[in-house]
């Protein structure tokens, strides 16, 4: 029982995090039907966002006493970072691109996912205030405040840490729906998805939208990856890149484009790979994600929260 | 006089390259191998993506399949038998290996074609990546392919001349299949896949032929990469080598042959002279990527084929 309880519990954890990605996914799909496949690796940036600004404030540093300012401080920081990253990267990569074939943005979207993964594991520059890029070796994440234990059952232990992350998490995915299904940016950006054309034609600032939109998911990836090295401080280069790929899946296997699906997606996958993994087939972790994603395609293409949409000439 | 014209390349290449082999220096000879292992890989991933429109980030699953395949068989027929010389046999034994490894990723590419190329665009890359990470994490959980470590001791039996060969082989099947009913079906396909299905094209059909003989192909690319590195592991088919072949492809230009052959060697010939810094070659890759992208989508050639520009230019001037 308790052991089945622990791997609910990771897997609610790991689901979570996978679940914050996804929502990305979704909502930059939703608009621009678009894989944006560097939103693994803004993840990455995200972590390594937290850990310089982390060291900056000295959360490093002997004696540190912890506290909710500096917590915040960090937390805030590494979304901004994200969401800038984001933002520069549609206003770079994919806006020249938007009136071209859907596979021209695809392979940008590769092209930029591999330029930060490798770019970071490149030699520190000379010259700059902090070592960037960070180079392949992994970093450890500093401790923002102490682990301890809340609640204990059935020899589970619950410390605060997995509160804090289910917490933030919820609350985050709760402040999404909020803009999205209430308020005025939530209707545009629904809009666009729904038709840019008409959209456009309305009145509605399609660029705006979309660059908000991108910055609102790459700031939700940044605090994913934040709620993630918290509880496993070993960060580095190519840490978003299978997250990022099962996120994906998550966000397929919810209904890509739908936020509620996004989060069912993500902790439905974390709690199937937990299971497989910790009663079956520890090894076979990485390919219970994709397993899934071709059983969804085959079989409910649209997902479980996706509406069917018939395909015209 | 037909059976000829289609052997011609295979005679007058066989010794060309065999002389290469002969006098060319070490070091050449290793990038000149290397760039023909590419230009397999990167042809045979252009009949997925270049004829058919489709698009396939799963080559190195195939390419593992390949590998393994060859690996086991010229390890179990390793010692000549019956009297045949060992040049004979062990040259027989790898071309027997080869063949099998071929039909093998053949099959599998089947097996994956048929359920996912119903897809389209994007999804088709993710599903065609998922089956890459399947396959290669299947390898790493089976002991008897040698799992995480992989399969070591493989007998050296790639040369120049079986390098060569197999990267003409591969080409002018390319070359060939896009003159046929088949390549033209597939090129409709790539242009509208809705019109090409009213005119009555079996498009999956065709997906799935086009998927079938472009694994075969990057299934001989493994088998004789691993013959020559004498070591075959899942990590040297991780779907970064995938995007590698795919950079080649998209550097050519998606549909040209000539384009997808130039790349490969271009982009071998830059590594090589790059080497030392090993640790930019996939930020050269990606931004490569990038750029390409934002500045000229179609690649160095687009859809044509080199020779077709000299004629273009003629023809201007005449008019």
């Amino acid at each position: 029982m308790s052991e089945f309880l622990q791997h609910i519990v990771n897997g609610v954890s790991v689901g979570t995090n996978y679940a914050l990605i996804a929502l990305g996914y979704t909502m930059v799909y939703g608009v621009l039907k678009l894989i944006n496949f560097a939103h693994g690796d803004v993840y990455m940036v995200g972590a390594f966002a937290g850990y310089f600004i982390a060291h900056a404030i000295g959360v490093a540093a002997e004696g540190y006493e912890p506290s909710l300012f500096n917590t915040a401080l960090v937390f805030v920081g590494s979304m901004g970072v994200c969401a800038l990253l984001g933002y520069l990267i549609e206003r770079l990569a994919y806006r020249p691109l938007r009136d071209r074939p859907r596979l021209t943005s695809l392979i940008t979207a590769i092209g930029i996912s591999f330029l930060l993964e490798y770019g970071f594991q490149l030699p520190a520059w000379a010259g700059l205030p902090i070592e960037f890029p960070p180079g392949p070796s992994p970093r450890f994440f500093p401790e923002l405040f102490p682990r301890t234990v809340w609640l204990e059952v059935w020899d589970v232990a619950f410390s605060n840490y997995d509160v804090i992350a289910l917490g933030t998490a919820l609350a985050l995915m709760l402040a999404l729906q909020f803009i999205v299904y209430r308020t005025k940016f939530g209707v545009a950006m629904r809009a666009v998805s729904f038709d840019p054309n008409s959209a456009a034609l309305m009145g509605i600032p399609v660029d705006r939208v979309i660059s908000i939109t991108f910055a609102l998911g790459s700031a939700l990836a940044g605090a994913a990856a934040l709620l993630m090295a918290i509880s496993h401080p070993r960060i580095d280069p190519l840490m978003g890149m299978m997250p990022g790929l099962k996120a994906f899946v998550a966000a397929v296997f919810g209904g890509i484009g739908s936020v509620p699906g996004a989060m069912v997606g993500g902790i439905l996958l974390g709690l199937s790979e937990e299971m497989v993994a910790g009663y079956a087939l520890s090894s076979f972790r990485d390919a219970i994600a994709f397993a899934i994603l071709i059983g969804v395609l085959l079989v409910r293409p649209e997902g479980l929260f996706g509406r069917r949409t018939s395909e015209k000439v | 006089m037909r059976a000829l014209r289609s052997l011609a390349p295979f005679l007058l290449g066989a010794p060309v390259f065999w002389l290469v082999q002969c006098y060319a220096p070490p070091t050449l000879a290793i990038v000149l191998l290397m760039a023909g292992v590419n230009v397999i890989l990167a042809v045979s991933l252009n009949m997925v993506n270049g004829f058919t429109g489709q698009f396939s980030l799963g080559h190195a699953g195939f390419m593992a399949i390949g590998a393994y395949t060859t690996a086991k068989i010229t390890l179990a027929l390793g010692d000549p038998a019956g009297g045949v010389p060992p040049w004979l046999w062990s040259n027989g034994v790898f071309l027997l290996a080869l063949l099998a490894g071929m039909g093998l990723s053949a099959l599998m590419g089947l097996m994956v074609g048929v359920p996912s190329l119903r897809l389209r665009g994007d999804y088709l890359a993710i599903v065609t990546l998922g089956f890459n990470e399947i396959i290669r994490v299947l390898i790493e959980n089976v002991r008897w392919l040698g799992g995480a470590t992989g399969i070591s001791g493989v007998p050296p039996y790639t040369t120049l001349v079986w390098v060569g060969l197999a990267a003409l082989a591969t080409v002018v099947t390319a070359q060939r299949l896009l003159c046929s009913t088949h390549g033209r079906a597939m090129l409709s396909v790539r242009e509208d896949e809705v019109a090409a299905e009213a005119m009555g094209v079996d498009t999956v059909g065709y997906k799935v032929r086009a998927f079938a003989l472009s694994a075969a192909f990057a299934g001989l690319g493994g088998g004789l990469l691993g013959h020559y590195i004498l070591l075959v592991t899942p990590k040297s088919f991780t779907f970064v080598k995938s995007i590698e072949v795919v950079v080649m492809v998209v550097l050519g230009g998606m549909g040209s042959i000539s384009g997808a052959t130039l790349a490969a060697v271009l982009l071998t010939g830059a590594l090589e002279l790059m080497r030392g810094l090993d640790q930019y070659r996939m930020v050269m890759y990606s931004l490569l990527l990038v750029v390409l992208m934002l500045a000229r989508p179609t690649g160095l050639f687009g859809t044509r084929e080199i020779w077709e520009f000299w004629g273009a230019k003629k023809k201007k001037a005449a008019a």
